[in-house]
């Protein structure tokens, strides 16, 4: 299990292992969950107040499901850690965090330089995600 | 026409600025090919057959003359002193160094142009009515929309790794220019019964080897809701889309297989909730943007006589003229398709030509279309002749619009790692064979569309003759398509039966056309002449 590399959180969690959707669902009583890209996150929303950490798994970068899930759980008001999995690149921090990541365990480490250039690089940011920034609309119109 | 503000221009240099740095850590080892390609996709560079290719957005196809001059000093200044107008209103660079394209997209930044998104599985630039703001038959100009969800589209975090490739389309006339329903969205903009405007929008249209006619899943989505909209049309199909198989992949198999009925009933779950979640710009934004594409200065009481003694003229105004909404004024479309040329080839100096006639004679503006030609939306008529003149000088006043000299083809085999055949020898002899046989004008409008692979970026599926090339045991084979129509009575054409080699494609194309002078009633076009006499007629004449 890669180690998380990238928090914005305050402490990390300890929530345990991440359990897989299906062992969750089947009464579990696990505090951390993995969600695979074919999997539903909608399934958490019942059980959102008893999660502290999910973990949602990107097996390839060129798969963008997880986004859809991320926001997804944003969106039902989840405030738990959402930790990114897997093939985690440089390139796609940013956009990672604008759908509500706030922890990042990449399969292979990142240059920590480029990984800063990358959370930094956008000042402004044209759609309303739900990440508490300002688009650039609403700067626009005050 | 719109023009940036700082945030605009700080969006596309901070692009510049990411992919120069993905460049430089490709190059120094840092990114391996594999992650690299799907950010310099992203950016427009393909690799293709013998070098880079960068593709240059034009949203909605519409460019300044300023524009217009720098997309001519890139094609002089990085690539051989030509550049190739696309099927969905951009321009492509057939040789480009990889080191340089970052310094390309440097200089397009310097006249608020990008490359952004113009490949890769994302949210591709948005296309339009190559005649918005100019063609008297449209409810409002489309391009404020297209505006909107061309800055919601840049960036959008959620929707970079869709499962592929999304094209968007917005029109707002009667008559579809766009090839809207071959879209993966398209949006037609609407007024209802209480006299608002809005937009009805058809899903799940597409070409590809599967191609499909969008349905239709709302009839009028409000303007204060139409990103919030289509945001739910792509969460839905990012969710749910096949990843599985890449010629599966688009959103049209989505909706086929859900069926259009329960993919609206999912986008219309998606989209209760998303209205809960206040994603959707303000009406003002709209208002702003829109205050970008009011008319210009038109004269008042400009003349509406022309003078058409001279017959070259003439014919020029009768082909490549159309119908302006203000007295005075008309369009002007410059054919990219001279007899025996390249479909939608021009050189740096042909675009120097078209950049100072944009500024001079048509309010600085002019429009790439997805048929690979150029107009100029607003020509006054007293400037008509003069301005014809000097297309003559710069060999652009080719009299053919929407004849079968009017080719669309895609770069094929010549250019195209995707490619089966070569597109481009078979546009250049087809023309020269009509052009030859002096049968063009008796045709009147024919629509004929060549793909050198079954992807059908050359819309042969539309093509009221259609070619696709095709591998056939290591040669080239060119199956024929009749009756496809990419307007408002949208319909894909049906394959007439064995293919042909080169020359063969050619004798059966005319031969096509030999059954439609035949056959043709009073007033039908080729398409309506197919459409009544059906395919065993032509069958008969092509293979008999």
């Amino acid at each position: 299990m890669a180690e998380v590399q990238f928090s914005f959180r305050d402490g990390a969690s300890n929530a345990g292992p991440a359990v897989s959707l299906a062992d969750f669902t089947a009464a579990s009583n696990a505090a951390a969950v993995r969600i695979e890209p074919g999997e539903d996150a909608r399934t958490l929303l019942p059980n959102l107040a008893n999660i502290a950490l999910v973990e949602v798994n990107f097996p390839s970068h060129m798969d963008g499901r997880g986004y859809s899930a991320a926001r997804v759980l944003r969106e039902a008001g989840y405030t738990g850690e959402l930790r990114a999995v897997g093939d985690v690149i440089v390139d796609y921090l940013g956009h990672m965090r604008r759908c509500g990541f706030d922890a990042f365990a990449p399969n292979v480490p990142l240059d920590t330089a480029d990984a800063e250039a990358a959370f930094g690089r956008w000042a402004d940011v044209y759609q309303a995600t739900g990440d508490g920034r300002a688009p650039i609309w609403a700067k626009r119109h005050g | 026409m719109y023009r940036y503000d700082n945030y605009d221009q700080q969006m596309v240099d901070t692009r510049v600025a990411e992919f120069r740095d993905q460049t430089a850590r490709r190059l120094a080892g840092k990114l391996t090919e594999d992650q690299f390609k799907p950010l310099r996709l992203q950016n427009g560079l393909y690799l293709q057959l013998h070098a880079y290719m960068l593709r240059v957005a034009v949203p909605y196809g519409t460019l300044s003359g300023a524009q217009m001059h720098v997309l001519a000093d890139i094609a002089d200044k990085y690539d051989r002193g030509y550049g190739h107008f696309t099927t969905r209103q951009n321009i492509q660079y057939n040789w480009i160094k990889l080191e340089e394209s970052p310094d390309i997209l440097a200089d397009l930044a310097a006249v608020e142009m990008h490359a952004i998104q113009t490949s890769g599985n994302c949210i591709r630039n948005i296309s339009s009515d190559q005649y918005a703001g100019a063609a008297a038959d449209e409810i409002v100009d489309p391009r404020p929309y297209a505006e909107l969800l061309r800055q919601w589209s840049s960036f959008h975090p959620e929707f970079l790794t869709l499962p592929r490739k999304f094209k968007i389309a917005v029109i707002a006339s009667e008559t579809d220019r766009a090839a809207m329903k071959l879209h993966d969205i398209g949006l037609r903009m609407v007024r209802n019964d209480a006299g608002e405007i809005g937009a009805a929008f058809y899903v799940g249209g597409g070409m590809g080897r599967t191609p499909m006619i969008a349905p239709c899943i709302r009839e009028f989505v409000p303007l204060d809701q139409l990103i919030t909209y289509a945001e739910a049309c792509l969460r839905v199909y990012n969710r749910y889309g096949r990843r599985d198989n890449k010629y599966k992949a688009r959103i049209k198999i989505l909706v086929h297989e859900l069926g259009a009925a329960e993919y609206t009933a999912q986008v219309e779950a998606e989209f209760a909730h998303l209205l809960t979640q206040g994603i959707e710009p303000p009406l003002a934004e709209l208002a702003r943007i829109s205050a970008f594409f009011s008319d210009p200065a038109f004269e008042a009481g400009a003349s509406d006589t022309l003078d058409l003694s001279d017959p070259a003229f003439a014919l020029w105004v009768e082909r490549n003229t159309h119908a302006h909404k203000q007295p005075g004024y008309v369009i002007a479309n410059i054919s990219l398709k001279p007899v025996g040329g390249i479909p939608g080839d021009a050189s740096a100096a042909q675009m120097h030509v078209m950049a100072d006639l944009t500024t001079r004679l048509s309010f600085d503006e002019c429009r790439v279309t997805h048929a690979q030609n150029i107009v100029l939306p607003h020509v006054r008529k007293a400037d008509l002749y003069g301005l014809w003149q000097e297309l003559v000088a710069a060999d652009l006043a080719s009299p053919n619009l929407d004849t079968i000299e009017d080719i669309i083809a895609c770069p094929g085999l010549d250019y195209c790692s995707l490619a089966n055949a070569r597109s481009i020898p078979v546009a250049q002899k087809i023309s020269e064979r009509f052009a030859g046989n002096g049968k063009t004008a008796e045709l009147g409008e024919l629509k004929l569309k060549i793909s050198g692979c079954i992807n059908a970026c050359g819309h042969h599926h539309a093509g009221h003759i259609g070619i696709l090339g095709v591998d056939k045991k290591g040669t080239e084979n060119y199956q024929l398509l009749l009756g496809g129509c990419e307007g408002d009575d949208t319909s894909i054409g049906k394959i007439t039966g064995p293919g042909f080699d080169e020359d063969g494609i050619v004798d059966a194309v005319e031969k096509a056309t030999n059954v439609y002078l035949a056959e043709r009633a009073e007033g039908e076009r080729f398409l309506d002449t197919y459409r009544r006499v059906g395919m065993e007629k032509f069958k008969e004449a092509i293979y008999g």
